[in-house]
């Protein structure tokens, strides 16, 4: 049973290495497929674990309650007595300032604190000390974002301060995500266009400091223009939400509170979106990739008939040939959901960003068995996918064809064949060649469908992001972000579906060589069958371009809607013009990477192919 | 000799064929002049490897020579581009190969036809000439099957019949039986000795003493070379039209 085991691994490895630049492009199609989901299964652990031990580790709050005004303290003291509440801090007062720091300026809300520690959200500090007076304690987000550290000299509202310590709370999300206490408003990630509109003294994204409260009281102008916030603790942390439903009031200056799940939705919120989009790329993906596979498989299927042949006269059984064939792939599907994992793990803190406001969230985001398993068995699947059908029917068919290596006959369409008498030499020949291998056309046509959707998808998400990053509930750096991974999944989505093509017209143009040179004994020009060849692939391009713009897109676009539970209604969609230019583009694109294979197809001298005919 | 000249349909002087260099050089065709009048048949025997397939290639503009000249009813073609020698092949040359060389998911109709097509015949020309063509060659009861399903003297009368489809100056056929069983060989001879008397110019490359018997002239060939030229008794000129549908 080993020595069996080690044949089939020495065999398959071998016949690898023998066609080096296949494996090679196997490895990047199935690599770039593992990569995606490795990022979209990766994101989804990024930002709830780092919440819940930041949570921990500070005293998290289960309910943040705020009032925007002095005169409502009294409220806050109430909700501090309610029933279910078992401790609390605070409450502690803020004030609204500009913050200067090495030439930088920014809005930040102030929260002042007390020196002592407090058994309710007391942030954990990262670096440095806890406030003191003239010391201030920024948010360890907003500090990465302003580049500032322990012992650098800031200004708030033109008074010196030092900073002390940089440390990291569950009360708020981090920077940029900050809620609004202040009693002037917050605007986060608006255009300047939509801020010119507002009402001027908004804050813009304001970042968290904590100071002293004596020091937050000398930055107020007047005491009554402070406003409050207090950390409560309930008995039942499950209880938060509905608490925070019991003890809401209608009116502008009641208290406002906010669940410690609400805040929790806060932070995943980002990686939320950027994981849905990672992981219908990663799809897409799997899917171009199961395609890539099966032409690669189908072409090379061709000449490892012989192969087959020869195994199977040493005495080979059947199973022991789909053994060698599967092992081949699964060797390469193995090799690729590492690369997938490795690549997706190193890429993963570019796409995460916030991390810095969490305790955990800074480094590597988690990688866990679950996501290796679930990459390796995507892989995995997809080449057996692939593969077991030729597989299969290479271990059966029977040895002495194999051994004669004919190839696998080519298919008869029938009214193709009747169409084509009837057009130009280059359409005649480009149909026949399409009617020899429907299949491989249509893998040719998903693929560039699927292509072409999810690059109508990233048009609309990419129009919504620009035009509308607040209705979008996203703010400036967010926007960015998902953009990024956005065009993180188009770029790779974009890679793999060329390297389907050129397999595509690579397989073809090996598959019609014999008839090409046929073609050309019998007087077809070599520009003819060039044309022919390039046609044959530029055809398929041209419907799967069609079908992945108008209705592809469109359904793929809903199908995104639907699970995500967004509102399509407030995007829009691409105008007619976008969609023609996307069909033309990716005709032009295929019809230049098909080029060069088609070109030599149709220019091998012809006698040496009717020759290796005969042998 | 010098009179065959002035009416000759193909033309060869000091052909040369050589592949590789160095150490490795082959002259797969050394020196060949040839002359071979309209209505001729022509049959070329040698050992394997002589350059018999490599001769036939030059001829039908198939392949380039490394040196000398080819015409073709008088049109010199061996410095022809690409583009042209195809025309060329379209319309004046009919290859006929050992190994049939049939598309295999054609039927016998669609395979006699695709010549005349991409000669820009127009369809129904194209179907109708093969389906002429089929009968002729005694096959208009298989017209519709596909060529795993005819016997290998079957096949090589489709090719034949594709072959004579655009009426070409001259057929080339390279072993046309070399894949046969004796059955077989015999209903091909019979076809070629049927368009010789029609009058078609033959070069048929051949191990088989039967067919070279039925031609006008038997050339020799070793080492890429001719060595001996015979000018059987018995060869027909003349009945032009009287096969394959020359008359309308
Ligand atoms: N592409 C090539 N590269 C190198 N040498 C070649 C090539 N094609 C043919 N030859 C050589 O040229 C010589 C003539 O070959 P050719 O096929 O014309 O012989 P032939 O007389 O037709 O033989 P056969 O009767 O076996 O068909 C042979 O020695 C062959 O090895
Ligand atoms: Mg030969």
């Amino acid at each position: 049973m080993l020595g069996r085991i080690l044949l089939v691994g020495r065999i398959a490895v071998r016949d690898l290495r023998r066609r080096r630049i296949e494996t090679a492009l196997l490895l990047l199609a199935l690599t770039a497929a593992t990569t995606t989901l490795t990022l979209g299964l990766v994101l989804r652990d990024a930002a709830g674990d780092p919440y819940q031990s930041t949570r921990e580790a500070t005293g998290g709050p289960d309910v943040v309650a705020g009032v925007d005004r002095h005169a409502k303290l009294s409220d806050l003291e109430e909700l501090a007595g309610a029933p279910g509440v078992i401790d609390h801090g605070g409450p502690y007062p803020v004030t609204p300032a500009k913050l200067q720091a090495s030439g930088r300026t920014s809005d930040v809300q102030a929260v002042g604190r007390d020196a002592t520690p407090a058994s309710v959200d007391q942030p954990k500090l990262i670096q440095g000390d806890w406030v003191s007076d003239g010391g201030v304690v920024v948010e360890a987000a907003f500090a990465k974002a302003l580049d500032v550290r322990v012992g650098d000299p800031v200004t708030l509202d033109g008074r010196s301060f030092e900073v002390v310590g940089v440390a990291v709370t569950a009360a708020m999300p981090p920077y940029p995500g900050g809620t609004c206490i202040v009693a002037v408003g917050c605007a986060s990630g608006a255009t300047p266009e939509v801020l010119a509109k507002l009402p001027p003294g908004l804050l813009q994204n304001p970042g968290l400091v904590w100071l002293t409260q004596a020091d937050v009281r000398r930055l107020a102008p007047d005491p009554g223009s402070l406003a409050y916030v207090m950390n409560l603790k309930l008995a039942d942390p499950d209880e938060a939400r509905a608490f925070v439903d019991a003890h809401s009031s209608e009116g502008l200056a009641a208290p406002r509170l906010e669940s410690w799940e609400n805040i929790l939705e806060g932070v995943t919120e980002l990686a939320r979106d950027a994981r849905i989009l990672l992981m219908i790329g990663a799809w897409l993906l799997g899917l171009l990739a199961v395609a890539s596979v099966s032409v690669l498989v189908g072409g090379r299927m061709a000449d490892q008939t012989k192969r087959v042949g020869l195994l199977k006269a040493a005495g080979g059984t059947p199973g022991l040939v789909a053994a060698v064939l599967l092992a081949e792939y699964v060797l390469v599907a193995v090799v690729a959901a590492a690369a997938g994992l490795a690549a997706g793990s190193l890429i993963a803190p570019l796409l995460t960003g916030f991390g810095a406001g969490l305790i955990g969230g800074t480094g590597t985001p988690s990688m866990t068995m679950s996501t290796v398993g679930s990459v390796t068995a995507v892989a995995v699947g997809v080449a057996v996918v692939a593969t077991v059908v030729p597989a299969l029917r290479a271990a059966r068919s029977s040895t002495v064809d194999a051994l004669a290596g004919s190839p696998r006959p080519p298919r008869r369409t029938g009214w193709l064949i009747v169409i084509s008498a009837r057009l130009p030499v280059p359409l005649l020949l480009a149909l026949r060649v399409v009617a020899r291998r429907p299949r491989r056309v249509v893998l040719g046509v998903v693929s560039i469908a699927i292509t072409v959707s999810g690059i109508y998808v990233a048009l609309v998400l990419n129009a919504f992001l620009t035009a509308q990053p607040l209705a979008a509930g996203v703010d400036d750096a967010q926007a960015e972000l998902l953009r990024q991974a956005l065009l993180a999944v188009m770029v790779i989505l974009f890679s793999l579906a060329a390297v389907n093509a050129i397999f595509i017209t690579w397989a073809t143009a090996l598959d019609n060589r014999h008839s090409s040179a046929l073609a050309r004994a019998l007087g077809a020009t070599p520009g003819e069958v060039s044309a022919a060849l390039a046609a044959a692939q530029v055809l398929p391009a041209l419907a799967g371009a069609i079908v992945g713009a108008f209705p592809g897109g469109f359904v793929l676009f809903h199908a995104i809607n639907a699970i995500t539970g967004g509102d399509s209604d407030r995007a829009t969609l691409p105008p007619l013009w976008q969609l023609l230019a996307l069909v033309l583009a990716t005709v032009l694109v295929v019809a230049a990477l098909t080029a060069v294979p088609a070109y030599l197809g149709g220019h091998r001298p012809v006698t040496e192919t009717l020759r290796a005919e005969l042998a | 000799m010098s009179n065959a000249a002035d009416v000759s349909v193909l033309r060869a002087r000091g052909l040369r064929r050589e592949y590789g260099k160095g150490e490795g050089l082959v002259r797969a065709v050394d020196g060949v002049d040839l002359d071979i009048g309209a209505g001729e048949t022509v049959a070329v025997m040698g050992p394997s490897g002589c350059g018999k397939s490599t001769l036939l290639h030059l001829l039908g503009g198939l392949d380039r020579p490394s040196g000398g000249e080819v015409w073709l009813n008088g049109r010199r073609i061996d410095d022809l581009g690409e583009k042209a020698l195809a025309r060329m092949r379209r319309t004046d040359v009919g290859f006929v190969f050992q190994s049939f060389h049939l598309m295999e998911e054609l039927t016998a109709l669609e395979n006699v036809e695709l010549s005349a097509l991409l000669a820009g015949r127009s369809p129904r020309a194209a179907r109708r000439r093969a389906g002429d063509l089929l009968e002729q060659v005694g096959l208009a009861d298989r017209a519709r099957f596909l060529p795993s399903a005819l016997s290998g003297g079957q096949r090589q009368r489709v090719a034949i019949a594709r072959a004579l489809s655009n009426e070409p100056l001259v057929v080339l056929a390279d072993e046309p039986t070399g894949n046969l069983d004796s059955a077989a060989v015999l209903d091909v001879l019979q076809l070629f000795e049927r368009l010789h008397e029609s009058g078609q110019t033959l070069v048929i490359v051949t191990h088989d003493a039967r067919i070279a018997a039925t031609a006008d002239r038997m050339i020799s060939m070793r080492d890429g070379a001719f060595v001996d030229e015979t000018r059987l008794s018995g060869g027909t000129t003349g009945q032009l039209g009287a096969f394959v549908g020359l008359e309308d």
